[in-house]
C-alpha cells in the first residue's frame, strides 16, 4: 500500500486503509505500506512493490490516478487497487464511494433539525468527489425540508483550517445552525469556530466527514457524520484477491447497498429516534432504487 | 585529475567523509533504541539507491532538482545575498513551464521544448530578482521577501494552473504537449523505466556555468566583490544595487530551471498543490554541504538526494518507520553541515599526525 | 617559597617559543614585569607582540617555554584562567555588548544576583566605586551605543578592574582615540599604576612610550632586540632597534612648484542623514604638484568631502571640476576614469575585498578595462602578471599574488592600497588618514609616495587627524570646521597651537589669507 504524503497517521484517510489492511494480516497474508514524501515517490513506491513481487498494490487517494495508470501499464503481470478514483487499466481495480448517497441522508438529518431552516457546506476543492457531497447533501435536504436554504462555500484546499474557520464563522453569523463539511483538515477549522460557540452558550453544529469525527471532536457539537469505509473497501477488495476473485478493469461503486458510506451509530446521541426513523426510510428507498439521488463527474 | 587527487587526501574530503560515517553512526544508535536493526537498515538503504538500474535512475532523478536549488542559494550566497525564496522560483519556473507545454502546439520538439525551458527559466529569474530589486531599492531583507514571495509563488501557481490549465475532473494541468517533453525514453528504457530526463545535463552544465560566471567573467567579479565587501564594490565604482538584482536573477533562473525539468522531465503536469514541493528549502541544505561551491552542490545534492531516495529501502526492507528515517538522514546532515563537531573529533588524531611531522 | 629576588616581579616569560605553520611568531622570548610598572611592548606590525601577550591571556599555548606570575609557574590554558591569576586585557577591538549599559558590560558574566534578579544597585554603586578611584569618569548607566570610543575604552578597562586584575595588557590603545583622550588614558594609566598595577602596554607609537613608560622591550621578527629603562633611551634608538635600520623622522622633501589648478571645489553644499548640511558651501583648490593637508578633527565634514568628491553622496549645490572637466555628480566609476584616485580611510571596509587574492584586489577598479578583459571574461593572466608587478614595485611582503588580502598585515595591505591607486596614474591622488594604524617603517614609505606623486607633477590632497603628519608631508594646510574651511596657512608659518585653535573654530580666517 503506498500512502500519500500525509502518512498512516493522518486521522483520515490513509490511516483508515492501513487500519483495514491490518485486520487482513496473518494466515501467510503480509501487509506493507510505503510513506510518500512527495508526488514524486509515487511511482518509486508503487515499483518497489512490484518489484518484491507483491500481489496487490494499493494506491491510496484521488492524487495517486495518473501515477497508478503509469505503473500499472509498464507493468501488466501486477495487481492494482485505487481508493477515489478510476484508473482504466486491464490489471487495476478502482474503488470509488457513492458519496451522495451518504450526503443525502446527512441532508436528512439536517433539513430535519434546523431551526432557523438556513444550513451551510462547507468544501474542500471543486472536484468531482466533493460535488457528489454537495449535490446528495442538497438533495437530502430538499427531500424533508423544501424551505431550507443552503449556503455553500468551497475554500480551496484540504489542508487550511484557518480558511475552515473563517468559512463558518460568516456561515453562523448569517444564522446557519448546522454546517456540512466535506474539506479534510480545512474542516477542523470549522469544528473548532463552532466548539467556541457552544462553549459561548449558542447552539450550532457540524456534521462530519470521511470518518465518525463525534469521537475526536465531541457529541456536544458534532451533530453525525458521513463515513465513508475506507477500511471496509480495503478489505473487500483484497480479500477478493486472496480467494483469487480480483475484478480487474472494473470499479466498484460502494454506496449505502454495500455499507461503503453511511452514518454512524453515535449519531443517535444528538438525532432523535424519530427523525433516525425517517433516515433509515429513505435509506431503504435509495437501496431499492426508489429515490435517485443526483451526483457529479 | 592531480587537482582531484589533492582533493581527495585534502582535510575537507577527509571530514566530509568522517562526517558522513559519524551521522550513520549516529543514526544506527537511534534505530538500536528504536529496536531496529541498523545493519540490516542500512544495506537496504544501499540497496535500494544502487540496488538496479531502475533504483538508480530513480536516485538521479531525486538529485536533479536538489542540484538546481542548491545552485541557486549558494550562487546568491556568494553574492552576499540569503536566497530562502528558491522554493517560490521553482513554483513560479515550473508553471512558466507548464504554461508553455501546455498552451502551444504544432511546434517542433525542437522548437517547443526549449522554449518552455527558457521561458521557466526567466519566470524563475524574475521571481528571483522581484525580491533583488526591493533590497535594492527600498531595503527590505531579502530573506523577508523571498519568504513572502514564497507563498505569493505557491498561490500564483495554483491560480494559473487552476484558472488557466486545469483539466477538467482533474486536480492538475492538462498534460504537456509531447513536443514539450523533456523525457529521455530511451535512456529511461535503459533504466527500467526511472524517469531519466534532460535536466541532469543541464543541472551538471549549470554548475559548469555557476563557476565560470563567478569565477572567470567580469560580471562574477564584480559579483564576488560586492557579496565580500559592499562598501569596498561601491567604492571601487561598481553599481552595488544592480549586481544585487543580477546576482538574484541568476539565482532564480537556477531555481526555476529545477521546476521546469520536474514539469517537463518527470511529471508532464502540473498539480493544484497544498503545500510547496520543498525543493527550495532543501536546496538550502544542499548549498550549506556544498560550502556554496559548485561542485560540492553536486556533491551534496547527491548526498542529500540519494539519502531522500533511499530511505524508502530503509522502510520497505527493514521496517523502520519514515520517521526514524527522517531522524537517521537529519544526524547526517548535521554532522556534515557542522564541520567544527567533526575536526573537533579528529583532533586527537591530527596532533598526532602534527607531532610525528615535527619529530620527522 | 618565593625567591625574594623575584618578590616585586609579578610576571616572568621565560623563553616562550610559539610557530605557527610557516613561521615562528615568538622564539625563544623572556621578559620580566616588575610591579607597579607600565611596561611597553615595542615593534612593527607582524613582530609577535600579539601572539606574546595572547599566550599570556590565554588565547594561545606556547611550544616552549614557561610563564611565572607571582614566582609560581602556571598554565594559562583559557583567559578564565588568566582572570583567576589577577591578569586582564583590553583589546584593540572592544568586546562591548552595544545596547547595554556601562554597568551591565561590565557584570556580565559575574552578575550580582538578589534571589533571581540581578541586583543593579549594587552593582551599579560598585563600578560608580572603582570608576571614581582609578578617574575614569564614567557614567554606570549610559549605553554602550551612546558613549564615545574613549569612554568605551574605560568600560574595558574598567570590566578587568571588576574581576580584580592586577596585571593589565592593553593591545594598541591610542590606535583609536583622539588626541585629547590619547592624554586622558596617559592619566588613567599613572592612576592605575598609582594604585600598584601593573602595565604592559602593546603600541608602536615611540611617542607614547617616551611619555608613560617605565620600561620597553623591543620585539622584532618574534625576537627579543632589547629590553632598556625609557630613562635611558630616545626615540631615535627605539625607532631604529625596532625597524633594524636607521630612519629620519622628517621627511626630506624639496620646494613645492605649483602647477595649474587640477581640483577646484566651489561652494559645495551635502547633507548628511538627518537632511542637515554636513559640508556647508565648501571651497577649495588643489594644483598639480602639490600637496594640500586639510587639518581638522574627527567629524567636520572630512569624510563627506571625500565622498562628495568621489560620488558615493549627492552634492546639493556648487560643483567639482577636475582638470577643468566638470565631476559634480558624476558616477564614482566615471570619477575615478577621469583621474581621480582615492586612498581610503578604512582600508578594510573601503579599501580592499580581504576575502579575494591580492591579485584580485589589485585591479579592483580597474579589472574592466580592456588589457584585463576578453569580451566578458576576465584575463587572469593579465592580472596575475600585472600584480606580480605592483607587489614587487611596492615592495609588498606577500607570500604569493594569490594569498588573501585578510592574511596580511596592516602596512602591507596599505601598501597594496597605495600601489593599485599610485599606478592608475591618477591628476588627482586623495589619500585619507594614510598611515593610520601603521609602523615607523611604513608611514616613511606612504609618505615618500605621496611627495613623490608631487614630485611627479600630480596633485595630492591629504586628510589627516594628526597634525605632525599634516605639518610634515602638505605644502599648504586648510583646515576644516563644521563642513567649511576656515583658514588657510603655510606648514612653515604655523605651529600646532595655532591650528589646534583652528580646528577648534576659535580662530577663524577668510581662506587664501595666510597665503598672501
Amino acid at each position: 500500500m503506498v500512502t500519500d504524503i500525509g502518512g498512516v497517521n493522518d486521522k483520515s484517510f490513509n490511516q483508515s486503509a492501513w487500519e483495514g489492511l491490518k485486520k487482513l494480516e496473518g494466515n501467510g497474508v503480509t501487509v506493507k505500506y510505503l510513506q510518500s514524501k512527495s508526488d514524486a515517490d509515487y511511482i518509486p513506491n508503487m515499483n518497489t512493490f512490484v518489484k518484491d513481487n507483491y500481489d496487490l498494490v494499493w494506491g491510496i487517494g484521488f492524487l495517486m490516478g495518473d501515477q497508478l495508470k503509469t505503473v500499472a501499464t509498464q507493468n501488466p503481470n501486477s495487481k492494482f487497487a485505487i481508493i477515489d478514483n478510476v484508473v482504466d487499466a486491464k490489471n487495476v481495480e478502482s474503488v470509488t464511494f457513492a458519496e451522495n448517497e451518504g450526503s443525502f441522508l446527512a441532508g436528512v438529518v439536517a433539513g430535519l433539525m434546523t431551526k432557523t431552516n438556513k444550513i451551510g457546506f462547507v468544501g474542500g476543492v471543486d472536484i468531482p468527489v466533493i460535488k457528489r457531497f454537495d449535490l446528495g447533501f442538497e438533495a437530502g435536504v430538499k427531500a424533508v425540508n423544501p424551505n431550507a436554504t443552503i449556503t455553500k462555500n468551497y475554500t480551496g484546499a484540504f489542508d487550511k483550517p484557518d480558511l475552515g474557520k473563517a468559512a463558518a464563522a460568516t456561515m453562523y453569523n448569517a444564522g446557519v445552525d448546522i454546517i456540512f463539511h466535506a474539506s479534510g483538515a480545512t474542516g477542523n477549522g470549522v469544528f473548532n469556530e463552532a466548539k467556541d460557540r457552544v462553549k459561548a452558550g449558542k447552539k450550532v453544529w457540524v456534521i462530519g466527514v470521511d470518518k465518525d469525527q463525534s469521537l475526536e471532536y465531541g457529541d456536544d457539537v458534532t451533530l453525525t457524520s458521513m463515513v465513508k469505509r475506507v477500511d471496509e473497501a480495503v478489505i473487500r477488495v483484497t480479500k477478493d484477491v486472496i480467494n483469487g476473485q480480483f475484478k480487474g478493469g472494473t470499479t466498484q461503486v460502494l454506496g449505502l447497498k454495500e455499507d461503503g458510506v453511511g452514518l454512524p451509530d453515535t449519531s443517535k446521541k444528538n438525532v432523535p429516534a424519530d427523525i433516525l426513523a425517517k433516515v433509515d426510510d429513505y435509506k431503504k428507498k435509495i437501496i431499492s432504487g426508489e429515490i435517485k439521488v443526483p451526483t457529479a463527474q | 585529475m592531480g587537482k582531484l587527487l589533492r582533493w581527495i587526501g585534502s582535510d575537507s574530503f577527509v571530514v566530509s567523509l568522517v562526517a558522513i560515517l559519524l551521522g550513520l553512526i549516529c543514526g544506527a544508535i537511534i534505530m538500536l533504541i528504536g529496536g531496529y536493526n541498523p545493519i540490516v537498515a542500512y544495506i537496504a538503504l544501499f540497496q535500494k539507491i544502487f540496488g538496479s538500474p531502475y533504483d538508480i535512475g530513480e536516485t538521479i532523478r531525486e538529485i536533479t532538482p536538489l542540484i538546481l536549488t542548491g545552485l541557486s542559494v549558494a550562487f546568491a550566497f556568494r553574492t552576499g545575498l540569503f536566497n530562502i525564496g528558491a522554493e517560490g522560483q521553482f513554483l513560479i519556473g515550473m508553471t512558466g513551464a507548464t504554461f508553455v507545454g501546455v498552451k502551444l502546439s504544432g511546434l517542433p520538439w525542437i522548437v517547443h521544448a526549449p522554449l518552455a525551458v527558457i521561458v521557466g527559466a526567466l519566470a524563475g529569474g524574475l521571481w528571483g530578482a522581484l525580491a533583488g530589486w526591493l533590497k535594492a531599492s527600498r531595503g527590505v531583507n531579502e530573506v523577508i521577501t523571498t519568504i513572502m514571495l514564497n507563498w505569493i509563488g505557491l498561490f500564483l501557481s495554483n491560480y494559473i494552473v487552476a484558472s488557466f490549465l486545469l483539466q477538467p475532473g482533474q486536480q492538475r494541468s492538462y498534460m504537456i504537449q509531447d513536443t514539450a517533453s523533456m523525457s529521455l525514453p530511451w535512456l529511461a528504457a535503459a533504466f527500467g523505466n526511472a524517469r531519466l530526463h534532460w535536466g541532469t545535463v543541464v543541472a551538471l552544465l549549470a554548475a559548469v556555468v555557476f563557476y565560470i560566471i563567478l569565477w572567470r567573467t567580469k560580471l562574477g567579479y564584480e559579483l564576488r566583490a560586492v557579496g565580500h565587501n559592499p562598501h569596498a564594490a561601491q567604492y571601487a565604482g561598481m553599481n552595488v544595487n544592480r549586481r544585487m538584482v543580477t546576482a538574484m536573477f541568476t539565482a532564480g533562473i537556477f531555481a526555476g530551471l529545477a521546476g521546469v525539468f520536474e514539469v517537463l522531465g518527470v511529471f508532464h503536469y502540473q498539480t493544484v498543490m497544498a503545500a510547496s514541493p520543498g525543493y527550495g528549502f532543501d536546496g538550502i541544505a544542499v548549498s550549506l554541504l556544498g560550502m556554496n561551491n559548485p561542485f560540492g552542490v553536486v556533491l551534496g545534492a547527491a548526498l542529500f538526494g540519494g539519502l531522500t531516495y533511499g530511505s524508502a529501502g530503509m522502510s520497505f526492507g527493514a521496517d523502520v518507520p519514515p520517521e526514524i528515517i527522517r531522524i537517521v538522514i537529519g544526524s547526517v546532515i548535521f554532522f556534515v553541515a557542522t564541520q567544527g563537531i567533526v575536526r573537533y573529533v579528529l583532533l586527537p588524531f591530527y596532533k598526532r599526525r602534527g607531532k610525528e611531522v615535527a619529530k620527522a | 617559597m618565593v625567591p625574594l629576588s623575584t618578590a616585586d616581579t609579578v610576571v616572568e616569560l621565560k623563553g616562550i617559543t610559539k610557530r605557527f605553520p610557516g613561521i615562528v611568531a615568538n622564539d625563544s622570548i623572556s621578559l620580566q614585569l616588575k610591579r607597579g610598572e607600565i611596561h611597553a611592548l615595542l615593534g612593527e606590525n607582524g613582530a609577535g607582540k600579539s601572539t606574546l601577550m595572547n599566550i599570556l591571556f590565554g588565547l594561545y599555548q606556547p611550544d616552549e617555554g614557561q610563564i611565572f606570575v607571582r614566582g609560581e609557574p602556571v598554565t594559562i590554558d583559557s583567559p578564565n584562567k588568566a582572570f583567576d591569576l589577577g591578569i586582564g586585557m583590553v583589546h584593540q577591538h572592544f568586546k562591548l555588548v552595544q545596547p547595554f549599559t556601562v554597568t551591565e558590560n561590565i557584570i556580565l558574566g559575574l552578575e550580582p544576583s538578589k534571589g533571581l534578579n540581578i541586583d543593579y544597585k549594587s552593582a551599579h554603586a560598585r563600578v560608580a566605586k572603582l570608576s571614581e578611584q582609578y578617574g575614569l569618569k564614567i557614567d554606570p548607566k549610559a549605553r554602550i551605543e551612546n558613549i564615545s570610543v574613549g569612554m568605551q575604552q574605560r568600560v574595558e578597562i574598567l570590566k578587568t578592574l571588576y574581576r580584580g586584575a592586577d596585571i593589565l595588557i592593553f593591545d594598541e590603545p591610542t590606535a583609536v582615540l583622539t588626541p585629547q583622550e590619547i592624554h586622558e588614558l596617559i592619566e588613567i594609566f599613572r592612576g592605575l599604576v598609582a594604585e600598584g598595577k601593573s602595565i604592559i602596554l602593546i603600541t608602536h607609537k615611540l611617542k607614547e612610550i617616551m611619555e608613560i613608560a617605565d620600561t620597553v622591550t623591543i620585539i622584532r621578527r618574534g625576537k627579543v632586540i632589547d629590553t632598556l629603562k625609557v630613562a635611558e633611551t630616545n626615540p631615535k634608538e627605539l625607532a631604529e632597534k625596532m625597524v633594524g635600520r636607521g630612519v629620519s623622522f622628517r621627511t626630506e622633501k624639496k620646494e613645492a612648484q605649483p602647477g595649474p589648478v587640477v581640483l577646484d571645489v566651489k561652494d559645495v553644499t551635502c547633507l548628511g542623514g538627518k537632511g542637515l548640511p554636513v559640508l556647508n558651501g565648501i571651497s577649495l583648490q588643489v594644483r598639480a604638484g602639490e600637496i594640500v593637508g586639510i587639518a581638522g578633527v574627527d567629524g567636520n565634514g572630512q569624510s563627506e568631502l571625500i565622498e562628495a568628491l568621489t560620488g558615493l553622496r549627492s552634492i546639493q549645490s556648487g560643483s567639482v571640476t577636475l582638470k577643468g572637466k566638470d565631476i559634480t555628480n558624476e558616477k564614482p566609476r566615471r570619477i575615478s576614469e577621469a583621474g581621480l584616485s582615492l586612498i581610503p580611510e578604512d582600508r578594510h571596509k573601503h579599501g580592499l575585498v580581504l576575502d579575494f587574492t591580492m591579485s584580485e584586489n589589485m585591479v579592483l577598479e580597474t579589472y574592466f578595462h580592456p588589457e584585463f578583459s576578453k569580451g566578458i571574461f576576465l584575463n587572469y593572466d593579465a592580472i596575475d602578471k600585472y600584480a606580480e608587478r605592483l607587489i614587487q614595485e611596492f615592495d609588498v611582503r606577500t607570500p604569493s599574488i594569490y594569498n588573501k588580502a585578510r592574511s596580511l598585515s596592516g602596512g602591507n595591505q596599505q601598501k597594496a592600497i597605495i600601489a593599485r591607486e599610485i599606478d592608475k596614474d591618477p591628476e588627482l591622488l586623495i589619500a585619507a588618514q594614510p598611515t593610520r594604524g601603521l609602523d615607523v617603517g611604513a608611514i616613511e614609505f606612504v609618505h615618500k609616495r605621496l611627495i613623490e606623486q608631487r614630485d611627479h607633477g600630480k596633485a595630492v590632497l591629504l586628510v589627516s587627524f594628526e597634525l605632525d603628519e599634516i605639518l610634515n608631508v602638505a605644502d599648504r594646510i586648510a583646515v576644516i570646521y563644521e563642513g567649511q574651511i576656515v583658514g588657510e596657512v603655510l606648514p612653515k608659518d604655523t605651529n600646532d597651537q595655532e591650528l589646534g585653535l583652528m580646528m577648534a573654530g576659535s580662530k577663524r580666517m577668510q581662506g587664501g589669507e595666510a597665503r598672501g
